[in-house]
């Protein structure tokens, strides 16, 4: 398969928030990636990982302060929108790259009727009259599943699958080229989480979208992405297609993720969770980031910062050990 | 072993502005010692207060209840304080189901002094025990719990559910709402403990994968009633509940080899409030007669141990 023109290319980046009493948390660490035109990357990682970070530094919804970037570029088409003006990016943002939120109870505005807030998106962007932005804003309900009688609800009439389904309607009203879905179904139950994720393959599929999808759950990366960046302490620690980290994860705290999932070994009597917590983002180990929880480290953890390794073509990972089997 | 725990046709109403809301509808079950019975279902089912109606935390409104044979449907405050000594809760959320201005030490002795037939040093002793068991670090025990993580604040209800030491445990999603490899650690922690102290568990969940892998047998609960019960490997081999196969298709799966067949459930869940005669299910159900419409199923055993509410059951799997 011939590989898509590059999208979205981060590189290099780090966000700290800088804040009086708690010091500087350094939530995003000199992160890169890219995502091709139509191809879905999951982002993984825990709590506190600095995903949502990520997305928001995208969107440049950052709040600042005490956000702050510090050094790195976020390239969409080739230009870099961090040196882009607030009025560039109030032009990029929901039109070419939108965002679904991960809480749908508090993303929607609760006194506004979801119609209308879906129409402001494409009256905004699109150029068309008010009357014609309600027009689409109908048809967009229809195809996330919504009959359009439902056009005048306010959000507390919707359940939460259905507020989700609103969000989404909102963010690819305008045929994004980018969607960054941040944990977009965290909040629902299985049955409708099941609803949303078919929604937004079958979306993707008829818009040829790329999506960004930031998430904690294994199981949903392997039945949506392409391609997976497993992040720890915002820093990738291993990266590849999905088939490469799920047949052949490395890195331990992939292997310590995969371990800590009920179903992946259904045999054993006990699951291998990895020891301890995630680190203070305040306060980092100095080079290895996971080496203070990590099972099998050596004494180079401990006074040098591992670099990415290709260990195959598309899987990088970010450990000495497979530094040492890759020569 | 002997029956720890039997309800019959348990139910529990609440009345509210809208009419009356079926919280829980006619749940039977029995359950051995040293079993886990797994609870599963989707927000709004019931579930967490079927956990509360059997520890007494919520009066039942009709039905019965009995431990160890006898019955404990309604009991006096003294004979409750009793009950509290054989069954404890874990509660889901770790952040607000402890007392923010109490110690871990407070919070962990608290059921001992409420007993109050304990020393002081025979509490200071046990407190520290309990900590070693659940894996809390002796020096946090003055901490408050703003302090601590979610994990180690989980743990605390564990120690503190443990510290006069039950039979039985209600676990109300007791790792919902922990990262995977912290879930993970908790999930070892409660099979070691039942292991050690052949405890029984009502484990209470959403997560389908926790579930099988903690539990002996499974109850699926949809809008208050019991849909399926099985034994957990049945029930992961063959659901036969319409629900139950939607339920357990919807789980993403690790396999990136297969795409694996989801069925999809249209709609949404209906509102428990006054709810409509027929099958509960019957609106999103892809199986839905006219028939199941009119009248609610009966759970019947089809296979041995394996009980389902569903008219169509025998039709659809094939039996």
């Amino acid at each position: 398969m011939e590989e898509k023109e590059v999208l979205l290319s981060v590189e290099d980046l780090s966000v700290y928030y800088i804040t009086h009493d708690l010091g500087t948390c350094k939530a995003v660490n000199n992160i890169s990636f890219q995502i091709r035109e139509g191809e879905t990357l999951g982002l993984v990682g825990e709590t506190g990982a600095g995903k949502t970070t990520i997305a928001l530094s995208i969107m440049g919804l950052l709040q600042s302060p005490p956000g702050k970037v510090m050094n790195g570029s976020i390239k969409y088409k080739g230009t870099d929108l961090l040196k882009e003006k607030p009025k560039y990016m109030r032009k990029i943002r929901g039109k070419e790259i939108s965002m679904v939120f991960q809480d749908p109870m508090t993303a929607l505005n609760p006194i506004d009727r979801i119609g209308n807030q879906i129409a402001e998106v494409i009256y905004l962007h699109q150029g068309l009259s008010k009357a014609e932005s309600m027009e689409k804003a109908a048809q967009m309900l229809e195809m996330v599943g919504i009959s359009r009688d439902r056009f005048a609800e306010y959000p507390h009439q919707l359940s939460g699958g259905m507020k989700q389904r609103v969000i989404i309607a909102m963010a690819l009203a305008c045929s994004p080229k980018l969607l960054l879905a941040d944990e977009p179904t965290t909040a629902l139950d299985v049955t409708i989480q099941a609803q949303v994720l078919d929604l937004m393959n079958d979306l993707k599929k008829t818009l040829g979208t790329a999506v960004l999808m930031i998430t904690h759950d294994l199981g949903i990366v392997a039945e949506m992405c392409d391609k997976v960046a497993v992040v720890y302490a915002g820093e990738v620690l291993e990266s590849g297609t999905v088939k490469q980290v799920f047949k052949n994860p490395i890195h331990p705290y992939t292997i310590g993720l995969f371990g800590s999932l009920p179903g992946y070994r259904p045999d054993s009597k006990r699951l291998q969770p990895i020891t301890g917590m995630m680190p203070d983002p305040a306060d980092l180990p100095p080079y290895c980031k996971f080496e203070p929880r990590c099972q099998c480290k050596c004494d180079r953890c401990g006074a040098e910062t591992p670099r990415l390794i290709e260990v195959e073509e598309g899987h990088f990972v970010r450990c000495f050990r497979a530094e040492k089997e890759n020569g | 072993m002997g029956k720890i725990l039997e309800a019959k046709e348990l139910k529990k109403y609440f009345e509210v502005k809208a009419g009356t809301l079926h919280a829980v509808d006619g749940v039977s079950f029995s359950l051995d010692e040293g079993e886990t019975l797994g609870v599963v279902g989707e927000s709004g089912c019931g579930k967490s207060t079927l956990g509360r109606v059997l520890i007494h935390l919520l009066e039942s409104t009709d039905g019965q209840l009995l431990y160890k044979g006898e019955d404990i449907t309604h009991v006096s405050r003294s004979k409750l304080t009793d009950l509290r000594h054989e069954m404890q809760m874990i509660f889901q959320d770790p952040f607000a189901s402890l007392n923010p201005r109490r110690t871990v030490f407070q919070a962990i002795s608290e059921p001992m002094e409420i007993a109050g037939t304990f020393s002081k040093k025979e509490i200071d002793e046990r407190v520290y025990e309990m900590m070693d068991t659940v894996g809390l670090a002796r020096r946090l025990v003055n901490c408050y719990p703003h302090e601590l993580d979610g994990g180690r604040r989980q743990r605390i209800g564990i120690a503190r559910a443990l510290i006069i030491d039950p039979k039985l445990i209600i676990c109300d999603e007791p790792v919902s709402a922990l990262d995977v490899s912290i879930q993970a650690q908790i999930i070892n922690l409660l099979l070691d403990i039942q292991e050690q102290r052949k405890l029984t568990y009502v484990f209470i969940t959403h997560d389908m994968m926790v579930v099988k892998y903690i539990s002996s047998k499974i109850m699926v609960m949809y809008l208050g009633q019991m849909v399926e019960m099985a034994p957990t490997n049945k029930l992961f081999e063959m659901p036969m509940h319409p629900y139950s196969k939607a339920l357990l298709s919807a789980v993403p799966q690790l396999d990136v080899d297969h795409k694996h067949e989801r069925i999809v459930l249209k709609g949404e869940v209906y509102s428990p409030i006054d709810p409509k005669p027929g099958c509960r299910f019957a609106a999103r159900c892809p199986y839905a007669t006219d028939a199941c419409r009119i009248a609610a199923p009966p759970l019947k055993e089809l296979l041995p141990d394996h009980l389902v509410a569903c008219h169509r059951a025998e039709e659809i799997n094939g039996l």
